[in-house]
């Protein structure tokens, strides 16, 4: 069996004050034998010595390799191409510009999480007569190496007609910005608009009376929040190998986060039988969202069908910041109303978010979100979505939520202040729980949120005082914020340390997924799964599977397999693929217990009803001595028909919505402005941790990557609309020494909609650390920031020093 | 504007303890050529520009990132790559820590983490927290936050001083840190 980690043998060395206290707690509900433990992963030894092979590692015979000219313009229009000095280079075999793509429909097709219109996907990865953001694809080259492709593609000369740009959301939005689309035309309400602008959506939810809400208010608390668009920061930048076989046949090594996604993205892209199409994904260095959306697959395919050759193009960091899919930058207003007892009565939030260059954004997402919290009466949202000169946006952890977050939040806290009430006993107070109606029409089942909440309050990090300060600096007075009466802990006795909090929701999804598992005559099995692996989910699939067979955990060795090789498998993202493959999972292990009781109740000729199975062992209530272990009976399979494969296939309807409070300490630089983190504490519903190592790492990687959205990171573009900061160095993500240990309690509140329980709990822990982390400024200086990120000049800004 | 075919140069290193002999052109680095003229494609490239660490390898003994040379300049030099740490199905302490301690998600960074962390051990074999969070700021993670990463390093640590005699480690000490300040003259 597998080495178990218990998290108590891990001491904590140094952000808790208290020697005592141990790190990371799971408090456990429920009782199994696999579920629940610490096993290696079963891809770990691949992955510690070098061996796992990720998308650019690929090497095919006769390997071509792609490049890509990109424009240096936020928005122009192409006047001429000519590629006749770099088809001449040595060494160049094929060169592509949007002219070699097929007729796209005008048909708006779902990625799973996102989606767009085939046009604009397929113009997106060529441009056809306009450029319409900085790093915008306009041609492809393949060459003998990406050297030479390199040097090919500043031997094409493209001639422009430069025009206005416009990469702010709100400038956009007026009346004679300049027009991304001639025929735009916004969609509101369900109405189209009759004449162009950049404004795609605008849709609203209400929910009761929010005249009537507003009357109730006794107190009123609002704010108008800014945040910029950020990366996804995956470490692997985008890859692909294509090779186009003379029969037509399309074969693609990637490193994506839903083969099948990309299968059909191409088949779309390209007017290509998804039967011809076979996407072989390779392991996956980060995706957070962003790796669903093609960029070079159909662009390596074209190349290939015009060598007869495979064409492995992969992207520079520079271009992955400039031609994948960030997030949206926002803008939000957002207005909350309470009784004097602490009771929310009215809600009302306009935001508006980018969507780059094409239609399509995170407005519903983030509208079911911004008060997914609470139990609200009366509300309305207005969200639209606003085409500028910047990439197309795509989906990043949570899409939309950390950006509603940052605003409710913060109005939030206002309103306990306002009150004099304590942030978690205010926002218990009003939690959204079983029964509570959201902004969208959906009715909550069983969530968490009240027993998230609650272990914050309980949790020693929120009772400890501030930790003194270690320079000894003599706090500024007049900085001292609004004090809550009676909550100690939030007191900002050293005006420059503050303590924030704040709660987070993310709705999760299902989708679909499939599993197969062959059972071997050795009484081991192998699961076949087309989820990719990011985050350690062979592990958190197999272990449901061997809990159902009364296995080990390395008793199921699963794999990742191709389209050709199971079931139809949505990404993995929207924190599905525990709770969904997972499921299916379950469904294909039942699938294998019941013909294996078959084959037992054939071996002991009796009733087939008559043999029951628990925790790997069989037996019949027809005779007490019939008793056959699970590998026992595999072994006899071979003889009584055949080795046995079970599958699982399902599209389950109740993910369960997840929950996520921070506790943060901070303290800031008077003189520099910079923001330290002190103390970062997570509190975290997962239904049930199949792997509570790996559902820490979720809840410790999103916190760092929402402390690194809060403080530092950003799309800095010049008046051009040219990001300037298009490398890790400038682009500046949270490094080691950035961040304390992350502590983490996983709450364990059943999801009913799981044979196991289990919420899916990726992309929740991004949501609410921006706004904990503003919280915590405020109570540190006094001052409210509103925009991200909160770096060490907006600071400075804010605190009037400079 | 055509250019001409690069001539390639001859470069001879000991990679991962074998005597290893490849021909490159002037303006490949030693990334491009240990992952496409060598197949160790455990070393990855994040960024190609120096600011991720996840092509970090050893030369001669010292840490580096392997985007940031030529290949040409290690020309003579000792390589250790991800692939050459374990010795046979034997992982290192420090792999079998990340390993046990489920210091990684996607797993893009890790041969680099390993790397990074196994120069420090070879050099320091007590770091604290702090020096462990500084020693492996030059490489980036996105998945896991650090926390576990760190306490992988920290319980290897301790793995390595539980397995090694106190004068030996000292005298490995020095041995690398004579290597440390060799290596960076020439370089």
């Amino acid at each position: 069996m597998a080495t178990t980690v218990r998290p108590g043998e891990i001491e904590r060395t140094t952000t808790a004050p208290d020697g005592q206290y141990t790190p990371n707690k799971v408090l456990a509900t429920g009782d199994y034998d696999v579920i629940g433990t610490r096993p290696i992963r079963h891809d770990g030894v691949d992955k510690v010595t070098g061996r796992a092979v990720y998308g650019a590692d690929v090497k095919l015979a006769g390997m071509l390799y792609g490049r890509v000219l990109r424009s240096p313009y936020a928005h122009a229009r192409i006047l001429r191409i000519d590629a006749s000095l770099a088809r001449a280079l040595e060494g160049v075999k094929a060169i592509v510009t949007a002219a070699d793509m097929p007729a796209a429909p005008d048909q708006v097709v779902d990625l799973g999480e996102g989606g767009g219109n085939v046009k604009d996907l397929q113009d997106n990865l060529l441009a056809h007569t306009k450029v319409l953001y900085r790093g915008h694809a306009i041609a492809a080259v393949a060459a003998t190496s990406a050297h030479v492709a390199e040097e090919a593609i500043k031997l094409i000369a493209v001639d422009y007609e430069v025009l206005p740009a416009v990469t702010d959301v709100r400038e956009a939005m007026q009346n004679g910005a300049p027009l991304l689309h001639e025929d735009l035309l916004t969609e509101s309400l369900g109405e189209k608009a009759d004449k162009p602008s950049n404004i795609a959506l605008h849709s609203r939810y209400e929910l009761g009376d929010l005249a009537a809400g507003w009357q109730q208010a006794e107190v009123i608390a609002e704010g108008e929040f800014t945040t910029a668009m950020v990366h996804q920061g995956y470490i692997e930048p985008t890859n692909a190998t294509a090779m186009w076989s003379a029969d037509d046949t399309i074969t693609i090594w990637c490193s994506t986060q839903g083969a099948f996604s990309v299968r059909d993205q191409v088949a779309d892209i390209l007017q290509h039988p998804v039967s011809k199409i076979r996407v072989i994904p390779q392991e996956i260095g980060g995706g957070f969202g962003g790796k669903i959306n093609v960029y070079l697959e159909p662009v390596a395919a074209l190349l290939s069908q015009k060598t007869g050759r495979p064409v492995k193009m992969a992207m520079t960091r520079a271009e992955v910041f400039q031609a994948t899919g960030p997030a949206p930058g926002s803008w939000a207003r957002v207005k909350l109303g309470a009784t004097r007892d602490g009771r929310l009565v009215a809600a009302e939030a306009e935001l508006a978010m980018e969507c780059g260059a094409y239609s399509g954004s995170d407005s519903e997402a983030a509208a079911r979100c911004m008060f997914g919290c609470y139990d609200i009466p009366h509300g309305r949202i207005d969200a639209y979505e606003v085409v500028v000169n910047r990439p197309k946006t795509a989906a990043y952890r949570a899409p939309g939520a950390p950006q509603a977050a940052f605003a409710t939040e913060q109005v939030v806290d206002e309103l306990c202040l306002k009150l004099g009430m304590d942030p978690l006993d205010f926002r218990l107070l009003n939690s959204a729980k079983e029964g509570t109606r959201t902004f969208d029409g959906r009715v909550y089942p069983r969530v968490g949120s009240i027993e998230v909440l609650q272990a914050a309050r309980e949790h020693e990090h929120y009772r400890a005082p501030l930790p003194e300060s270690s320079d000894g600096r003599v706090a500024r007075s007049e900085a001292a914020p609004p004090l809550a009466t009676g909550v100690s802990s939030l007191l900002a006795t050293r005006p420059l340390r503050g303590r924030g909090v704040a709660h987070g929701f993310w709705f999760n999804v299902g989708l679909e997924s499939t599993v197969t598992i062959s059972v071997n005559a050795d009484g081991t099995v192998n699961l076949a799964e087309g989820s990719t692996d990011i985050g350690g989910t062979r592990a958190s699939i197999a272990m449901q599977a061997a809990e159902v067979l009364g296995l080990g955990a390395h008793d199921v060795r699963p794999a990742v397999v191709d389209t050709n090789a199971v079931g139809y498998t949505d990404v993995t993202g929207g924190s599905r693929t525990t709770f969904a493959t997972g499921y299916a999972a379950v469904l294909a292990a039942q699938d294998v217990i019941k013909q294996m009781k078959a084959r037992a109740a054939l071996l002991w000729e009796v009733e087939p009803q008559t043999v029951q199975f628990d925790k790997g062992t069989f037996t019949s209530t027809s005779n007490p001595d019939l008793c056959l272990s699970f590998k026992e009976l595999a072994g006899q399979l071979a003889d009584t028909g055949g080795l046995i494969t079970g599958t699982g296939s399902i599209d389950p309807p109740a993910p369960g919505g997840a929950f996520a409070t921070d506790i943060v300490d901070v303290e800031v630089d008077p003189e520099t402005g910079k923001v330290k983190i002190l103390r970062f504490t997570v509190i975290q519903d997962a239904g049930k941790a199949i792997h509570p190592s790996y559902v820490e790492g979720q809840m410790q990687g999103g916190s760092v990557q929402g402390i690194g959205w809060a403080l530092n990171e950003e799309y800095f573009l010049n008046d051009r609309g040219q990001m300037m900061n298009a490398s890790l160095l400038d682009y500046r993500m949270p490094t080691a020494l950035d961040v304390p240990m992350i502590d983490t309690v996983i709450v364990e509140v059943p999801n009913p909609g799981h044979p196991f329980g289990v919420r899916g709990v990726g992309e929740v822990p991004i949501v609410a650390p921006p706004a904990a982390i503003a919280n915590a400024l405020y109570r540190a200086t006094g001052k409210r920031l509103t925009h991200l990120p909160m770096n060490p000049a907006a600071i400075l800004a804010a605190m009037g020093t400079i | 504007m055509l250019t001409k075919a690069a001539t390639k140069a001859a470069v001879s290193t000991r990679v991962n303890g074998e005597p290893v002999d490849f021909l490159c052109e002037p303006r490949q680095s030693l990334l491009e050529c240990l992952r496409d003229a060598l197949n160790l494609t455990g070393t990855k490239e994040g960024c190609n520009d120096g600011n991720c660490g996840a092509c970090s390898v050893l030369l001669d003994g010292v840490l580096v990132k392997s985007c940031m040379l030529l290949a040409v300049q290690a020309d003579g030099a000792s390589i250790r790559t991800v692939e050459g740490l374990a010795d046979g199905d034997e992982l290192t302490a420090v792999q079998q820590a990340f390993s046990d301690h489920h210091a990684l998600q996607c797993g893009i960074c890790t041969p680099g983490f390993i790397v990074a962390a196994k120069a420090l051990l070879d050099l320091e074999p007590n770091p604290t927290e702090e020096r462990i969070r500084f020693w492996l700021a030059g490489n980036l993670c996105r998945c896991t936050g650090y926390d576990k990463i760190v306490r992988a390093v920290m319980d290897a640590a301790q793995q390595v001083r539980a397995t090694s005699a106190p004068t030996n480690g000292s005298a490995q000490v020095s041995a690398s840190s004579a290597q440390v300040s060799a290596t960076s003259t020439r370089l």
